[in-house]
């Protein structure tokens, strides 16, 4: 027992502890993944009825003027896909804080949270999972999609790619902040009810904010304040090739707010410290 | 020891000399959720190579206590130090020192007994090359060697329980945690994970605290901290609290000590 006290490293962490915890947790995140198949079916088959058999009902019942980015007449379909990718993030983010209740109520979250990383650093590394497993359902889909002609330019495949993560960030860390304010997993079919459905309906994802407008003026304004919309924006204009500079911005900051909530929410002197004894507590 | 003292009180020493500064020291902790008070005044400390045990009854505290040394709950009142890191200022330094075993399963079913350790050790910010030599080399040591790539999901209770010390391990910790670890295993399981335990103490001078209501886990050179409702009864090594408890035997002490305050201290 010669140096039990200190060790021989300076106290701290080295940037390859660091990298070597983040490649652990993404790749944990992604063999769970993988080895729920259902998950990921359901992934995709969720946007895919709606691409095949909703778009194509309401193909003919609402028209779609030229609006940016789309350059020429498109079809409703094309017009719905990059809110059915925001969607499949959506559900990602959601069904990532449902684990993470989940997690919390197994004692599989104390795992993560004993680590002696810092606790924010953690939480981060964990949304970028989340958010790497989103990208792959995200490009499953638009594969599937593009033998439905939903065929953006090559090079959309690439500049998509950032505003995805950004989104994918974003609706992570909205999901995590909810997490933490969920005590048991039964709470969880009023989030589908109060954040999924509000969001993606009231969103830019299934018809152009000016059709809105004209149906109603509220529900417009609506739209415009949800963080949703500008994520759906922010990836169809990326899948042409254009930023979205109002979206981005929103996306961005909402990104910064939502994650300083989950990691605040997440600490321990405040956050899980309030809400006493977990399950089995003794 | 045959000291006379009531309470052993430990070395405090500002600069810590690595003989003398407890493996864990808790320090007039308490704790309330709400109205409700889990834990009163709490101190104690644990010796680098001794077994610890913390007797105490379901409800004791022994859990909300354990969620402080690992920081899951912030600290309110007073001060826990894993070998003289405070858990609150220096976290990283004192979770590093710290192995812990939580009392629900805390493994990943669907994912393999190697993957398990290396997700673990990549917690730790352990190498990818290293992890995959400790947990070979833990896994071996457990006797599960053979079942290195099959699921977690598979194993008995007594062979996750051994796969969860042997995670706990994985990053060489001083202190190492366990939370009635054999609840729930048949007779043997429980030998085996007792006797692994021990080991460890013995062999490596690991410092062991060790949370149970089994009287027959603890032994005759154990220290032992005996919770009731909160707050701490009595402590020391257990020929000691026996023989201060005028009883004969761990489960009469325990009996005499709790008994005396089970209806008062209760309250809201």
């Amino acid at each position: 027992m010669s140096s039990i006290t200190t060790r021989d490293a300076p106290p701290g962490f080295s940037a390859s502890e660091y990298m070597t915890c983040l490649t652990g947790i993404v790749w944990r995140e992604g063999l769970r993944f993988l080895h729920q198949r259902e998950r990921f079916v359901s992934a995709l088959v969720r946007p895919l009825v709606w691409l095949f058999i909703f778009a194509a009902g309401f193909r003919q019942v609402l028209g779609i003027s030229i609006i940016p980015p789309y350059e020429t007449y498109i079809l409703y379909e094309v017009f719905i896909a990059p809110g059915l990718m925001a969607m499949i993030q959506l559900f990602n983010g959601m069904q990532s804080s449902l684990s993470m209740v989940y997690d919390r109520e197994m004692g599989n979250m104390r795992t993560l949270l004993v680590s002696p990383l810092p606790r924010g650093f953690l939480l981060f590394c964990k949304l970028l999972a989340g958010t790497a497993v989103s990208l792959l359902q995200v490009y499953a889909f638009l594969l599937i999609a593009w033998f439905w002609d939903i065929t953006p330019p090559p090079i959309g495949y690439l500049t998509v790619l950032p505003a995805l993560i950004l989104s994918g960030l974003m609706l992570g860390s909205l999901g995590m902040l909810i997490s933490s304010g969920i005590k048991q997993l039964e709470s969880f079919a009023g989030v589908m009810n109060f954040v999924i459905f509000p969001m993606f309906f009231a969103s830019s994802a299934l018809y152009p904010l000016w059709r809105v407008q004209e149906g109603s003026p509220y529900l417009y304004y609506v739209c415009q304040a949800n963080p949703f919309t500008h994520a759906v924006e922010l990836i169809r204009f990326a899948l042409y090739g254009q930023i979205n500079w109002i979206s981005l911005a929103v996306v961005a900051g909402c990104t910064i707010v939502f994650m300083i909530g989950a990691i605040y929410a997440y600490d321990p002197s405040r956050g899980l410290a309030r809400r006493g004894p977990a399950g089995g507590e003794g | 020891m045959t000291s006379p003292a009531p309470i052993a009180e430990p070395q405090e020493m500002p600069s810590p000399d690595p003989a003398t500064v407890p493996a864990l020291s808790i320090d007039g902790v308490s704790h309330s959720y709400g109205p409700r008070r889990a834990l009163i005044d709490v101190s104690f400390n644990v010796q680098p190579a001794s077994f610890t045990a913390l007797l105490g009854l379901n409800g004791a505290g022994k859990s909300t206590l354990f969620s402080l040394i690992t920081r899951l709950f912030g600290i309110q009142t007073g001060h826990v130090g894993i070998f003289g890191n405070d858990i609150g200022q220096n976290p990283g330094e004192a979770l590093r020192l710290l192995g812990v075993v939580f009392q629900p399963r805390t493994l990943d079913l669907d994912l393999s007994l190697k993957q398990n350790l290396l997700y673990h050790a990549a917690l730790h910010g352990i190498s990818r090359r290293d992890a995959r030599a400790r947990a070979a080399e833990l896994l071996d040591r457990i006797g599960l060697a053979d079942r290195a790539g099959s699921k977690v999901r598979d194993l008995s209770g007594g062979q996750m329980r051994r796969l969860e010390i042997a995670r706990a391990l994985l990053h060489r910790p001083r202190l190492l945690l366990l939370d009635e670890p054999t609840v729930g295993l048949d007779v043997k399981a429980r030998a085996d994970i007792i006797s692994h335990v021990r080991q460890l103490v013995t062999e490596q001078g690991i410092g062991v605290l060790w949370a149970t209501h089994l009287f027959d886990e603890i032994m005759a050179g154990d220290d032992l901290v005996v919770l009731h409702q909160g707050k701490v009864l009595a402590q020391g090594p257990m020929s000691r609290v026996i023989a201060e408890a005028g009883a004969q035997d761990v489960n009469t002490a325990f009996m005499r000590l709790t008994g005396a305050q089970t209806m008062p201290g209760g309250g809201a």
